[in-house]
């Protein structure tokens, strides 16, 4: 009798506990703090579905209309919240359909982890159905990838899914589970979070010497420079980056990535780079004397001309990946590391400054560029509508408040050019890889990484046609977002090409649309379409005081182009404010 | 700059796919590998590749970093011709009755110091280590008196200054690395840093 009893106490003591994989999967989402999954079902994970109907009380699962709509909302939730954002798709067709976003996450440095179905493993390499190689599929769009053929890898493969996606300079992440692997019960014991893994240094090491070199140049400089990309935002580094350019008096520009970081009304703010950035800073970065590159990589549409780029310039380049160091532009002082750990250290060997002259001259380029582009978009005296007056009018009724998620094409450029931001991570736009159909799938994504703002979609009629199937995800989950399309009947920033490069031979750019009101009414969400200016405000302000989301069509200039630009192979101090510099 | 031999070492950890991995660095930027070869390191766990490229130092110092930035590997160097000492092997088959018959085959062979590996009845196997001219001037020499086959293996190269990479690896198990992912060229120039 007393034997029987301690055999007994010994099992419950040892405590097992046996998980499937689709089970394990979800625990290590619990432990890495996940709440909202973006995701379709399909054959080779339905384990993972099985599980995740125990788990609905504790997990989030937005079912959308297509695998690339997950993955932009994955990418939306995370630009907003800093969180990771997760996403579930099937084998085959579905893990392909994630390749565009895997590819815009990874140039945009965007923490996601991908799990994606795969066929049982006794079957790899024997062309089963809806078996795809997703791992050769996807190596060069994800920071890391792994297929898991056992069940009981599965808790060390997510920490260490988690761990890459998010630190360091984040990326997509993506793992593929067999389905044996799914199904499979094991011993399950216990997560343990990864902090380390001996191949992967996700920060450099920070040297003091090029601390103190970088701040000896900015001191002796007297017309210093700050541009600034999105590693400012990734690394939280908001406040450090504000202290630092605060103190040391220098004025900074953002790339397209980087928008939003500092409010876009801050005084030492002059504006956006790049080929349709503002005029100064892009005249201005080839006068500078020294160049302060903040967590930012150097994209050719920011640098336009190489050899023709801040030449006369003593470059300083704060980034935490190394092998953006001297990759496009020649470094003089490389600050490796988070720079929410090296703009403090700048910061405290910085002199305070004003540099007053040097910041008159950006004034001087900002009145030219007023009267020559500001003025005539903001304000117009056509009867068409134009982008940037919608911009404007958006400004007033946010106070910059709201996050603005773009598509890509002119309304990108007008919107990034023109809205106006008080709070870091505001303006969700694809800027590396320029993903048409961006917006409305990403837009649904940031309402669930943080419900309380106001998401605002603005996406061309071009754009919003590649995705406008995630209406349905909208519709089924009630998702409160504000859908501005900026309709010129054209793809029009190729239109603006074909006419400024290729003698106006407008080649498969007009495009139709649908009544996008009534397939919105189709979808049981709110809409109306303006084309006078009259209307303009009285809709849009409908359109933000609508409960529940809401589409507006604006009917902008057909023909209408977006200077200043940059034209291609040409320097940023080339730039030009209208066509007929061109 | 000038495009050159360079022959890059790299320590990774033995992954499935990691293969891929560093082969797309090249062909993504459509560079051309002459040579490449995975082998066991001085380590147990850790692998080595070596691969040869003909490039400008410039490139060579890009694709490293890159080929550094994926997670699975530990270190890459890479080092120009004089910093290694390197080697390839060559095998050579070739009909067993023209050896037999003719002295000078032999005479050629023992010169290029080619030593047999297999000799059977119809064929005879040698082999070659060196250096890439010296195993082809061997097949110049053997296709008169008709070579059969020709295989030659990668470059497999040790790095001259090196001190292995047993103290690396501990600074990497470390949590926090002692050294420095990378190399500038400024890394020794203070006075370019300073100079305005």
């Amino acid at each position: 009798m007393k034997a029987v009893e301690l055999v007994e106490e010994k099992i419950e003591t040892k405590k097992q506990m046996f998980l499937t994989g689709g089970q394990a999967v979800l625990e290590a989402f619990l432990e890495e703090g996940v709440d909202t999954i973006f995701g379709y079902p399909g054959g080779a994970i339905m384990p993972i579905y099985d599980a995740l109907y125990d788990y609905n009380d504790r997990l989030k699962h937005i079912l959308v209309r297509h695998e690339q709509g997950a993955i932009h909302a994955a990418q939306g939730f995370a630009r907003v919240s800093g969180k990771t954002g997760v996403v579930f798709a099937t084998s085959g067709p579905g893990a392909t359909n994630l390749v565009t976003g895997l590819a815009d996450a990874m140039i945009d440095s965007t923490p996601v982890v991908c799990i994606t179905g795969q066929v049982f493993a006794h079957l790899l390499g024997t062309d089963a159905f809806q078996e795809i190689d997703v791992i050769n599929i996807t190596t060069p769009v994800t920071k890391w990838n792994f297929q898991v053929t056992d069940a009981t890898e599965i808790p060390a493969v997510l920490a260490k899914a988690f761990y890459i996606a998010g630190s360091g300079r984040p990326g997509p992440v993506l793992i593929d589970i067999t389905k044996n692997a799914q199904l499979q019960q094991f011993e399950y014991e216990r997560y343990e979070k990864c902090n380390h893994i001996r191949s992967y240094r996700p920060k450099p090491i920070i040297r003091k010497k090029y601390i103190e070199a970088a701040a000896a140049l900015i001191n002796n400089a007297t017309r210093p420079f700050v541009i600034f990309g999105q590693g400012v935002i990734l690394g939280n580094a908001e406040k450090e980056f504000k202290a630092f350019i605060e103190k040391a008096g220098i004025p900074a520009a953002w790339t397209i990535m980087g928008m939003s970081a500092i409010p876009t009304n801050h005084p030492l703010g002059v504006g956006m780079l790049g080929m349709h950035g503002n005029y100064g800073p892009n005249v201005l970065t080839n006068e500078c004397d020294v160049l302060i590159a903040v967590g930012m990589r150097f994209d050719d549409r920011v640098t336009g001309r190489l050899d023709k780029y801040a030449k006369q310039a003593k470059i300083i380049h704060l980034d935490i990946d190394p092998s953006e160091i001297d990759k496009n532009v020649k470094t003089n002082v490389p600050v490796w590391g988070d720079c929410k750990e090296t703009l403090p250290m700048l910061t405290a060997l910085v002199e305070q400054k004003n540099h007053t002259d040097w910041h008159q001259k950006f004034k001087d380029y900002q009145l030219k560029e007023d009267e020559k582009c500001i003025g005539p978009e903001l304000n117009p005296t056509t009867d068409e509508l134009t982008m940037g007056e919608v911009i404007k009018l958006l400004n007033e009724l946010t106070n910059g408040e709201a996050v603005i998620v773009t598509d890509v094409g002119q309304h990108q450029m007008v919107a990034c050019r023109y809205a106006k931001y008080n709070n870091s991570k505001s303006n969700i736009t694809s800027g590396g890889l320029g993903t048409m159909g961006f917006a409305l799938p990403t837009a649904i994504g940031a309402k669930f990484g943080a419900p309380s703002k106001t998401i605002i979609a603005i996406a061309g009629d071009g754009g919003i046609q590649m995705t406008i199937q995630e209406l349905g995800t909208i519709m089924q989950f009630d998702v409160e977002i504000k859908i501005l399309i900026l309709n010129n009947q054209f793809l029009g920033m190729v239109r603006q090409w074909q006419q400024l490069f290729h003698e106006k031979r407008y080649s498969f750019v007009g495009i139709t649309s649908p009544n996008f009101v009534q397939v919105a009414k189709g979808y049981y969400i709110e809409g109306q379409k303006v084309s006078e200016r009259e209307k303009l405000k009285d809709a849009l302000q409908t359109m933000l005081q609508h409960k529940g989301s809401y589409l507006l069509e604006v009917m902008v200039g057909k023909e209408n182009n977006v200077f200043p630009m940059v034209p291609q192979g040409k320097g940023v101090s080339e730039i030009v404010l209208s066509k007929e510099e061109i | 700059m000038q495009k050159q031999e360079f022959t890059i070492t790299v320590y990774t950890e033995n992954q499935i796919g990691l293969l891929v991995r560093i082969a797309i660095i090249f062909s993504r930027r459509k560079i051309n590998i002459d040579s490449l070869n995975t082998s066991p390191s001085e380590i147990d766990s850790v692998h080595r590749f070596t691969i040869v490229i003909n490039e400008t130092e410039d490139v060579v110092r890009k694709l490293c970093r890159q080929i550094e930035k994926q997670v699975e590997v530990l270190k890459t160097y890479y080092n120009n011709n004089d910093e290694i000492v390197w080697q390839e092997l060559a095998l050579y088959k070739v009909p067993t009755d023209i050896i037999a018959e003719e002295v000078k085959v032999e005479r050629l062979l023992s010169q290029h110091g080619a030593k047999a590996v297999v000799i059977r009845k119809d064929y005879t196997v040698f082999e070659v280590a060196g250096h890439r001219e010296e195993t082809d001037n061997l097949i110049k020499v053997l296709e008169p008196y008709g070579l059969i086959e020709f295989v030659r293996s990668a470059r497999i190269a040790i790095i001259k200054n090196s001190e292995g990479f047993h103290k690396k690896l501990k600074e990497f198990e470390y949590r926090e690395p002692g050294e420095v992912a990378t190399e500038n060229e400024f890394l020794n120039q203070n006075e370019e840093v300073f100079s305005m």
